[in-house]
């Protein structure tokens, strides 16, 4: 008699209990998500910001002392990476789609490789335009 | 447990081409105006605001924006499908997301084209 054997397959869905052992892409993936989820949040006030920094010299003004607030250069410091998190790995997720680098080894280095530029250009916009 | 019935042709497809369309169109458009950026140096007012409101600039700020919205509405879509389940919140989720992309992109054409 043969055996019957139902393997039950792990369904990783609960989301923080895996947050927290995930390799260097799911990291990756996962702030791509969470980067997304800010820069959506924070549309309404940058669309209020560029009208404010194009509208008048008034207007000007008034941009320049809100983004002069140490509070708003925090948060511009986290925008900023968010973006550039958002754009590496995006560029990234749009060559695998491509079928390229989608091995496990090259899918590691390219994923090592986004978080490397994408700190590295934040910190150097940080220190050049908000500092 | 998750249980899609897949029905009709091309189910998603649109979406994730859109989706890494507007991607692509992104990207260029923000390495295009940072080069612009760099080029031009500290900015004051005129200067600034001269950038958008010369006439190619301005079109293609559109459509970053236009990009931008509909990106975002594939994403944050996909957001609520992944973590709402009940079906009236998350359907009031997705309506409030569509209504606030729509008012930001008349917001911008009004912006822009202001300038």
């Amino acid at each position: 008699m043969s055996e019957l054997r139902i393997r039950k397959r792990p369904k990783y869905l609960d989301l923080f209990s895996i947050m927290f052992s995930l390799p260097l892409p799911g990291v990756l993936s996962i702030f791509h998500r969470v980067s997304g989820v800010g820069l959506f949040l924070v549309l309404a006030p940058l669309l209020w910001l560029f009208q404010a920094s194009v509208t008048s010299p008034e207007s000007f003004e008034c941009f320049v002392r809100v983004a002069a607030h140490p509070v708003t250069k925090l948060l511009f410091a986290g925008l900023i990476w968010a973006f550039l998190h958002h754009f590496c790995a995006g560029i990234r997720f749009l060559f695998i789609d491509l079928d390229v680098g989608v091995d496990l080894a090259a899918a590691r280095r390219s994923a090592a490789i986004v978080f490397g530029v994408s700190l590295t250009l934040t910190a150097l916009i940080c220190w050049r335009v908000l500092l | 447990m998750i249980n899609r019935i897949v029905v009709g042709a091309h189910y998603g497809l649109k979406d994730w081409i859109i989706q890494r369309a507007t991607a692509v169109v992104m990207a260029f458009y923000s390495i295009f105006i940072v080069a612009v950026f760099l080029a031009l140096g500290p900015a004051d007012f005129e200067v600034w605001r001269s950038i958008f409101a010369n006439g190619p600039v301005k079109f293609f700020t559109f459509l970053f924006a236009l990009s931008l919205f509909y990106h975002a509405w594939i994403g944050v879509r996909d957001l609520w499908m992944d973590y709402i389940k009940p079906v009236s919140v998350r359907l009031t989720l997705h309506v409030l997301t569509i209504l606030a992309l729509t008012g930001y992109t008349a917001w911008i054409a009004a912006i822009l084209w202001r300038l």
